[in-house]
């Protein structure tokens, strides 16, 4: 082996470089490859025949100079030949006849790929598949599938669906988006709010599935750390796409705030750690850096918004030098503001609780009593949880064991039942001594 | 370019008072048409007065009223053809019953 030769394998692993390589530009040939073709499914195809080409050649010949343009060349010339295949179908004939326009002879070695175009088709790729025409888990799954590159397989178990059932629902997805012709690309302006927010709200999404109390058949884990990861990934390339909106670097901040406490969210044995009891000695400190980093980069863009309010909040949490010493007083602010700017209950909860820590479980309470009778938090299990740490705060053991009971009963998650039940039975303990 | 049908659904006994919507309908419609994109519409008459006719082996049943009960009926539809949903979906958020009650956003098969 020649010491060139070491130099494109640092891994021990040909197929795991290509793999890596492959998945780091798979997005954006994906993404131009799909404008060219006006077809999900003929563009996922031809990209994974691409992935097999790169898998069948690169560990001889070596990652192309660049991979990028190799494999957009080679998937489109793929596309072609199962175009070829399928050239019965007479409206496919005219784009077969298009894309022969476009294939170059040889393999274009002065062909540049075309930089500025990827970065927007990348970011139409974004909006079709958030499109709010498609349900949000078809939004999530479609988003994982094209723009993180996880397998069918790998997205049906972040959902603990089957397998068959998650490849429906992909198949459904790209076929509404061929047939109901949802098109690719960036809304204008006067949607483009509208529809940020819903590409936001699903790299969030995949980002809570990973980070809540997610509990599948192999077990139960209170993390999926790879979705974190992805969310992450996803969020960095948004601000990378959108670098002058302050609600994306928002939400990448909030994201990196809440990770960076991920590690110390469970105990070594499993178990759910109540966040004023996490060790924060496992708190990831440059993704704290980089969370505050990056809010206050949103903040400087000055156009306030709930994800960099929410940012805000988590900031301040890791910021406390200890659980005690937290600024209640400013998120109970922040809470506020978020809630004035999207009303919703559950942010008066929040609310409450942060009242609680900066004027004792009393003043909380005053809030959160009257939340009790709203209709929609009839089964929110953070209130009734909220409810009854407050009042066992405040010393009234019996309403605190009948609100722990309540919140018990709403409560899916087995950790969070765990945690619930041990505070329960500490509440009894502490009556009977 | 494709085709698309905008259903309106209005809820059972929820109509909206004429005087409500009369005025928007009209400015809709003229919308509609100098836009070019209407190719059919009408509003369809209230839904006590359908009859439904189901074949089965024991030959035609003919039932009086809708299919089904349902607190929303169909109450009209337009036939439009542009470019893409997104315009399709302007149109209907536009339309002046999609206050009261439903839009569907349909593609019209094959077109």
């Amino acid at each position: 082996m020649s010491p060139r030769d070491n130099e494109r394998w640092p891994g021990p692993d040909p197929a795991a470089t290509v793999e890596r390589t492959f998945r780091e530009e798979r997005a954006a040939v994906l993404a131009t490859l799909i404008r060219h073709l006006g077809d999900f499914q003929l563009a996922e195809d031809a990209v994974q025949d691409a992935f097999a080409a790169a898998l069948a050649t690169w560990p001889d010949d070596g990652i192309p100079d660049r991979p990028g343009t190799w494999l957009m060349v080679t998937a489109r010339r793929k596309a072609i030949d199962r175009l070829r295949r399928e050239r019965a179908v007479t409206d496919r004939i005219a784009r077969l006849a298009e894309l022969a326009g476009l294939d170059a002879p040889e393999y274009p070695q002065e062909h540049p790929l075309e930089t500025g175009a990827v970065t927007d088709d990348r970011l139409r790729l974004i909006f079709t598949c958030c499109h709010p025409a498609l349900a949000p888990p078809a939004r999530v799954a479609l988003t994982l599938k094209t723009l993180g590159g996880l397998s069918t397989a790998e997205v049906a178990r972040a959902f603990v669906v089957g397998e068959t059932t998650m490849a429906r629902r992909l198949v459904r997805a790209t076929r509404k988006i061929a047939d109901a012709r949802i098109p690719y690309r960036v809304p204008g302006d006067d949607a483009l709010p509208e529809r940020l927010n819903g590409v936001l709200s699903t790299v969030h999404l995949i980002f809570n599935k990973g980070y809540g109390a997610a509990e599948d058949g192999e077990g139960e884990r209170l993390v999926r750390g790879e979705l974190c990861e992805e969310a992450i990934r996803l969020g960095r390339l948004l601000c990378e796409l959108m670098p002058h909106d302050a609600e994306v670097r928002g939400l990448l901040a909030l994201i990196l705030l809440h990770d960076a406490r991920r590690a110390a969210r469970v105990d070594p044995q499993g178990r759910y750690v109540p966040m004023d009891a996490e060790d924060r000695a496992r708190w990831d400190a440059a993704r704290i850096a980089e969370g505050q980093e990056v809010l206050a980069e949103a903040l400087a863009l000055r156009r306030a918004g709930p994800y960099q309010l929410r940012a805000a909040i988590a900031a301040l949490h890791v910021e406390a030098p200890s659980a005690a010493e937290t600024d209640w007083e400013t998120i109970a602010e922040l809470y506020g503001a978020l809630g004035r700017l999207t009303p919703s209950p559950v942010v008066e909860v929040h609310r409450a609780v942060a009242v609680a820590g900066a004027r004792g479980p009393r003043a909380g309470l005053a809030l959160l009593t009257p939340l009790l009778d709203d209709p929609r938090l009839t089964h929110c299990q953070p209130l009734y949880a909220a409810h009854a740490d407050l009042l066992r705060r405040a010393g009234d053991r019996a309403a605190a064991r009948r609100a722990y009971e309540r919140a018990l009963a709403l409560t899916e998650s087995a950790v969070e039942q765990a945690e619930l039940a041990r505070r329960l039975a500490e509440l009894g303990t502490e009556e009977g001594a | 370019m494709p085709k698309y049908v905008m259903l309106t659904y209005l809820p059972a006994g929820g109509e909206p008072a004429p005087e409500e919507v009369g005025a928007r309908w009209g400015a809709y419609h003229q919308a509609i048409k100098d836009a070019g994109v209407l190719v059919a519409n009408a509003g369809l008459a209230r839904p006590d007065v359908a009859t439904t006719v189901r074949v089965g082996d024991d030959g035609t049943q003919l039932t009086d009223g809708p299919f089904a009960e349902t607190e929303e009926y169909l109450a009209g539809f337009f036939l439009i053809e542009v470019e893409d949903l997104d315009e399709a979906l302007k149109w209907a958020a536009e339309m002046p019953n999609s206050r009261y009650g439903p839009v569907e956003v349909r593609p019209v098969w094959g077109a």
